[in-house]
């Protein structure tokens, strides 16, 4: 997989998203409580742009009457029929045998890191001490 | 469906809604500011509007329809970037929906002010007359594929057959539109009325989902969810085509076409078959009748294809529209609302391209006469 370099933290501020355009599909990363998640920026049922979606908590109920909320902000809600999927990994919350959204790994590395590797950060050059948001693909 | 659906779009998909040049039989325009309405509702009612606001049926003082899945019951990426809700700009509708589905025609239909339940039925003609003038100044003239519905209350049929001659003489509306949750059936006698005008002005009769008549929308009472309320839609719908059918009104209006707007379709099948079956049984509480309930279905009722049903198996949604029968289907998306259908993937079933031709286009060119 290529390893794309596609943003500062800075610029995707918690509780946000950006879409970004990787080999010809919309790759959309959230930053969530800290960390980052790349999905297909397209809902697996009707196609809904999921940059648009609720990011929600995992609400679950054991009996009528209970209920229980964790997982604040990583449940991604489609911005249209309100299906929810689990930001880790693309599986759909209802069905997830059938249902999953294309997840790409993300990794979060410092400036300096990347100017050692293969992969130098090179739109960045006055920024090397930051840290940079890179999408698997 | 059954299987794990992952991959990006194809560029085939992309442009196979855009062949199909579509008629979109459900669009919802929303009105921007109360104020968009004054140059066309008289300053009485206006005060009226401000100082009273909407009288409506409902069991529970303070309940509105909104919001229930999701604000204004609406796509969270249809608010308009310029402000206002959703539906109420029409340089974004045309960004976001007619432009790229290719829409050939769209028909409105308008829920604001509930429009169809207010129970001051003098109030109600004066936001209906509004209504129906200001879809012509705000959308239809503005955009030419955009066509107007003649919104009446059938509860008042005297104002709402004035309010039916006044709109056909301009001759750019393109139906009439009743509630499905009036005081009575459908069926009843106190309409038909507004049918024989419908006939006599060879205008189909539209019958969107919704309103407050001011009864349970289901038999067994008021629902605790939206859930609930939602499936709701496809019973109301059902107990209404057959009040219409079973009271005669096809008999008795031959040539009046019948649009139900939004109630899906999966439910019709078992309608039919079990409205012949009791038909045989019981046909001498019905004499009125000439032929089976089917065969006024299949011939004067047309319905819109949202919200589609979505069986496990892609072969069983291929079944239920051979069931229905395919001139039977109009395409509708419901844009903006949250339930929305795609053209290019709501049909999860493979349709020819003459099929697709039917319900995309030629089935809602013949019913509207475009």
């Amino acid at each position: 997989m290529a390893r794309h370099i596609v943003a500062r933290i800075s610029e995707i501020p918690a509780g946000c998203n950006k879409v970004f355009g990787l080999e010809g599909r919309d790759i959309v990363v959230f930053h969530v409580n800290g960390e980052f998640f790349a999905l297909l920026n397209r809902c697996p049922h009707e196609g809904a742009p999921l940059e648009k979606a609720a990011c929600v908590a995992r609400l679950t109920s054991p009996e009528p009457g209970i209920y229980q909320r964790d997982r604040v902000g990583e449940m991604l809600r489609c911005p249209w029929h309100g299906w929810e999927f689990d930001m880790r990994n693309g599986q759909s919350w209802f069905d997830p045998k059938r249902f999953r959204i294309r997840s790409y790994p993300v990794a979060v590395e410092s400036g300096a890191e990347l100017q050692k590797g293969p992969y130098v950060a090179e739109t960045f050059p006055v920024h090397i001490e930051d840290n940079y948001v890179i999408v698997e693909v | 469906m059954s299987d794990v659906i992952d991959r990006p779009m194809l560029d085939q998909e992309i442009t196979a809604a855009t062949r199909l040049k579509i008629i979109d039989c459900d669009i919802h325009p929303s009105i921007h500011a109360h104020s968009d309405l004054n140059e066309f509702l008289p300053k009485r009612w206006q005060q009226h509007l401000k100082e009273y606001g909407s009288h409506l049926r409902t069991p529970y003082i303070g309940t509105t329809p909104y919001p229930r899945s999701s604000p204004l019951i609406a796509r969270r990426d249809a608010w308009p970037p310029t402000g206002g809700v959703p539906g109420s700009d029409l340089d974004f509708m045309r960004k976001q929906h007619l432009d790229p589905f290719d829409v050939e025609f769209g028909i409105l239909q308008v829920l604001d002010l509930f429009i169809f339940s207010q129970q001051n039925l003098e109030f109600g003609a004066a936001i209906q007359r509004a209504i129906n003038d200001w879809q012509l100044a705000f959308w239809a003239h503005r955009d030419p594929r955009l066509k107007a519905s003649i919104l009446v209350g059938q509860d008042g049929s005297d104002l709402g057959l004035a309010e039916i001659d006044r709109c056909a003489k301009t001759g750019e509306y393109i139906q009439i539109n009743v509630s499905p949750r009036a005081n009575e059936p459908l069926g009843r006698r106190r309409y038909w009325p507004i049918y024989e005008r419908a006939q006599e002005l060879d205008l189909p009769l539209g019958i969107h989902v919704g309103g407050y008549g001011g009864h349970a929308p289901t038999g067994g009472g008021w629902p605790s969810y939206y859930c609930e309320e939602h499936q709701s839609n496809a019973h109301t719908v059902a107990s209404n085509l057959t009040s219409l059918v079973l009271e005669g009104v096809p008999e008795r209006f031959p040539k009046l076409k019948i649009v139900f707007i939004e109630g899906g379709f999966g439910w019709i099948p078992a309608t039919m078959w079990r409205m012949d079956q009791h038909f045989e049984r019981f046909r001498s509480e019905v004499p009125h009748l000439k032929r089976k309930p089917s065969e006024y279905v299949k011939q004067h009722f047309w319905f819109t294809t949202q919200p589609i049903d979505e069986p496990d198996e892609a072969k069983h949604l291929r079944q239920l529209i051979e069931w229905v029968g395919i001139d039977r289907l109009l395409f509708s998306s419901d844009y903006p609302h949250w339930d929305y259908d795609d053209a290019r993937f709501a049909f999860k079933t493979p349709l020819t391209d003459a099929e697709r031709r039917k319900i995309f286009n030629s089935n809602a060119r013949a019913v509207y006469k475009f």
